[in-house]
């Protein structure tokens, strides 16, 4: 442990729920060691609020091991504080000098709804999940793990896309609030893998078009958000589900029971 | 839900946007054939009054031609303003701080201004050369419109010149982020060619946006 401590001065997004109107508050911070993550430097002011009898800081946090993607906040203008493949709870405080200024905002987006300070539903990704980032069919027992060869470099592409941990720091960056690249990346993941590929194009017509109707914005290639993806997603993965997405508008066609469909 | 899947296309974020991407393709297309004709100013006044002339002798091919980019460009803006009003509602009522440079460009952030000089510029464009001044003069025996001096005559102002300059390095800007921009749209993004493909917008601006700036500072000192 470093023995020299910090003092932060912080302006952090205080609001009391969706209804009230929210400003952001002036807070100065003591005794941060440099070891500390950014998520354990708010523990530290919200011990020093409950002390004084305020209103401690409401904000999302979960493994604060970087794979569980609750941790959201945008910490001086950018999702997860802007580094390089890094989530809100691997922010090190070792990486802000004695007296500087952070602004802390919560993950702003029409499509996420804020419940309280820093805290916001980001529910609406697990809606666009429930509309088809799964897959149904019954695959009864475990199939011998050879059965199904699946080339590496297959593997690691449905893996790099798999890595989203659904934080939804994408969305908050994306000048345009939308949710095309956590979308992409799990229509994507599934459509390259033998085990999702037979249900990718009703996967992507059914997940897109519940994102457009959940408040999320269109896509106008900034790339702000592969800049910003703590697992490091690249939109390949969206230039994928626009294709995927292409090809099920024009080519996929479920059978009405009138037709001899189930 | 999914049986009317191609009516829903229409109505989606990506198929919406697929189509602002084909008709930007489709103009940008336009664009060289223009370019390509413009040049004919700098061989002369006969070459390029021959060429407008030919354009115009077409009848009704060319009504078809000039309805279909009619209906490219007026698709193409009319779309483009529903997805932008659309982005303004989604972000919401706060605005966080301008991350150019991450990901974000100056061209990508400013597509709507772009876009919409380029769409003031195309009006007044028509009005001051297509239906601007008429002249007359007779090539090899034939009796056909001095497109040459209409356009000559146009460039003679320096604020013509000068606004002319500017909607094209508004067009070029346009095309640096439309370019690439169109191919990711559509899915045509790999990490095998899309270096290439983003180096060849940005080569496709410059040239056209270029071109286009060139000729009219050539005609502006040649009329002067």
């Amino acid at each position: 442990m470093s023995s020299e401590t910090m003092t932060l001065n912080l302006k952090i997004w205080r609001q009391k729920n969706a209804q009230t109107e929210g400003k952001l508050v002036d807070y100065r911070v003591d005794h941060v060691s440099p070891d500390m993550s950014f998520l354990e430097m708010i523990d530290v002011l919200n011990e020093q609020l409950v002390r004084k009898g305020e209103d401690p800081i409401a904000f999302d946090h979960d493994c604060r091991e970087g794979i569980c993607g609750m941790c959201s906040m945008m910490i001086d203008g950018k999702a997860h504080g802007g580094y390089k493949n890094t989530t809100t709870c691997q922010v090190h405080m070792r990486l802000y000098k004695n007296g500087d200024t952070i602004v802390i905002e919560p993950f702003r987006a029409q499509a996420f709804p804020l419940i309280k300070d820093l805290a916001v539903d980001r529910g609406a990704i697990d809606k666009v999940m429930m509309a088809g980032g799964y897959i149904t069919a019954n695959t009864g027992n475990a199939p011998d793990a050879n059965a199904m060869l699946i080339p590496k470099p297959v593997a690691d592409e449905a893996m790099d896309a798999a890595a989203c941990i659904g934080c939804g720091a994408c969305v908050a960056s994306c000048p345009n609030g939308s949710g095309m690249l956590f979308m992409g990346a799990k229509i994507s993941q599934l459509a390259v893998l033998p085990q999702g590929e037979p249900e990718a194009p009703r996967r992507a017509l059914n997940m897109v078009h519940t994102h457009d109707g959940l408040g999320f914005g269109n896509c106008t290639n900034h790339a702000e958000c592969e800049a910003t993806c703590p697992k490091g997603i690249s939109i390949e993965h969206i230039a994928r589900m626009n294709r995927e997405y292409l090809k099920a508008a024009f080519t996929y066609h479920e059978k009405t029971r009138s037709e001899g469909g189930a | 839900m999914v049986t009317s899947a191609m009516n829903h296309y229409c109505k989606s974020s990506i198929g919406r946007k697929q189509l602002i991407a084909v008709t930007g393709l489709l103009l940008c297309g336009f664009l060289v054939g223009h370019l390509t004709g413009n040049f004919l100013l700098l061989v002369g006044p006969d070459a390029f009054n021959i060429y407008a002339h030919k354009l115009a002798s077409l009848g009704a091919v060319l009504y078809l031609i000039e309805a279909g980019l009619a209906a490219l460009f007026l698709g193409h803006l009319g779309l483009a303003i529903k997805l932008n009003m659309e982005n303004m509602k989604a972000k919401g009522k706060y605005q966080q701080k301008t991350r150019t440079g991450r990901g974000t460009t100056i061209a990508s952030q400013t597509m709507p201004i772009t876009g919409l000089v380029l769409f003031i510029f195309l009006i007044l464009h028509l009005c001051s050369i297509k239906f601007g001044s008429h002249y007359e003069t007779t090539v090899d025996g034939v009796l056909m419109r001095d497109l040459y001096r209409t356009t000559l005559e146009y460039f003679r102002s320096t604020g013509a010149t000068a606004w002319y300059v500017f909607a094209m390095i508004c067009a070029a800007v346009h095309t640096s982020h439309g370019f690439a921009s169109a191919f990711q749209t559509m899915g045509w993004n790999h990490g095998k060619y899309f270096k290439n493909v983003k180096r060849l917008g940005l080569i496709y601006a410059i040239l056209v946006g270029g071109g286009f700036a060139f000729i009219s500072i050539w005609c502006h000192m040649k009329g002067v």
